[in-house]
């Protein structure tokens, strides 16, 4: 009697992506690893400003600008600035997955996450590393009281 | 002559007590309406009964139209999953006692599948992403007599073998009410139970099914469905043990 072969079973439901880079896991180990990270870098942010030495009153903008005069806190608040935003676009970014079913809605939703997080990105980047406190030939009464200090 | 008489059995020894209780059912009938609407029921109802008692009561003696799955009626069929003052519970395993009696229970369909009428969804998408994870063993050899598996193996996966399909978890998930493209709890849950089963060599399949966009990623760890599973399945918790051996494996 010949022997009836069953064919195997389809072996993955998207064949064509198989063992791509896959987004959505990425996506769920960055949230769970920047979320570790960021607990510590918020709690640090929050306490240099608002517990430690003056407390809230040390807050200004010379508080500020000696803090970016300092590379340590330049990286801080770079990993912060950018640990966090990707954090909470990717949340955004799940949220209109679960929510907006128009595809068109939920395509113009992401493209517009994806421009607002790029936009800040990059231009918080960019006032971290160009900070100047006291840009040079700026009248003077625009600047704060400690640049004339320095000079 | 000693004919066996009921008159000869005490009388109502002692009255055992009733209580009238009030079930508001969401009603939809795909011939007659356009939208569900709520109807209420006033039944006498005994402690020892469950919420299945008092539809079946409804049904035989009120209204005869009203519409519902049961089968064993004991808890095991899984047939008759339904929102119970909104929860997923079994009908069958639920005593009406135990609810606030005081107020109307409010009876309705699970949701996030299509309804069918009055407390019967269609559960075909459900039992499609059940057997897109492949719930059977899959295996290259042929033993002669059974497949050894050590006490310690077979605990690995227990609390995934209780399933018995009710669908009360993936009804309960809200990504699966608003993405009809997400797996669901229970389609994880059978996949994990062979995932983790020694005696079988398709746990990479799996997984690979898993690890999809609409896959193992989109729980959000509410844990409703935990919460659901009238079997007592630690839901959430079986899919987090899929995600990390996706990371681990894939």
């Amino acid at each position: 009697m010949a022997s009836v072969t069953i064919d195997a079973p389809r072996s993955s439901r998207s064949n064509g992506s198989k063992r791509s880079v896959n987004l959505e896991k990425w996506g769920w180990i960055y949230m769970r690893a920047s979320g570790v990270v960021l607990v510590a870098l918020i709690f640090g942010h929050l306490f240099v400003n608002l517990v430690s030495g003056d407390g809230v009153q040390a807050i200004d903008f010379a508080f500020v600008a000696g803090k970016w005069a300092d590379p340590f806190w330049v990286v801080w608040d770079t990993a912060l600035l950018w640990l966090a935003l990707i954090h909470g676009a990717n949340g955004m970014r799940t949220i209109v997955n679960d929510y907006a079913t128009n595809a068109l809605l939920r395509k113009t939703f992401t493209g517009a996450l994806a421009v607002s997080t790029a936009v800040l990105l990059i231009l918080g980047t960019l006032v971290i590393f160009t900070f100047d406190p006291c840009p040079a030939g700026t009248a003077a009464d625009l600047l704060p009281s400690f640049c004339a200090a320095g000079q | 002559m000693s004919t066996p008489t009921i008159a000869n059995v005490p009388a109502a020894a002692e009255e055992i007590p009733t209580f009238t209780v009030t079930l508001i059912i969401r009603r939809f009938d795909p011939e007659v309406d356009s939208e569900p609407r709520w109807e209420d029921f006033d039944v006498e109802m005994y402690p020892t009964d469950r919420i299945l008692d008092a539809l079946h009561k409804i049904k035989w003696e009120q209204d005869g139209s009203l519409t519902f799955r049961r089968s064993c009626a004991h808890g095991v069929c899984g047939s008759d999953a339904m929102r119970i003052n909104g929860r997923n519970r079994l009908a069958c395993k639920t005593l009406i006692k135990d609810l606030d009696i005081s107020k109307p229970i409010y009876v309705e369909a699970i949701k996030g599948l299509p309804l069918e009428k009055d407390l019967i969804v269609n559960m075909d998408p459900f039992f499609e992403s059940f057997a897109a994870v492949q719930p059977f063993l899959i295996s290259s050899s042929k033993p002669d007599k059974e497949r050894k598996q050590s006490p310690a193996e077979r605990a690995r996966f227990d609390d995934t073998t209780k399933c018995i399909l009710c669908a009360a978890c993936t009804s309960s998930c809200p990504i699966f009410w608003t993405d009809g493209q997400y797996f669901g709890p229970a389609a994880i849950v059978n996949a994990h139970r062979f995932i983790f089963d020694s005696r079988d060599e398709g746990s990479q399949v799996r997984l690979d099914i898993l690890n999809d966009k609409e896959g193992v990623w989109r729980c959000r760890t509410t844990f409703n469905c935990t919460e659901a599973c009238p079997r007592g399945i630690q839901v959430t918790q079986a899919i987090a043990e899929v995600k990390q051996a996706i990371m681990r494996g894939a």
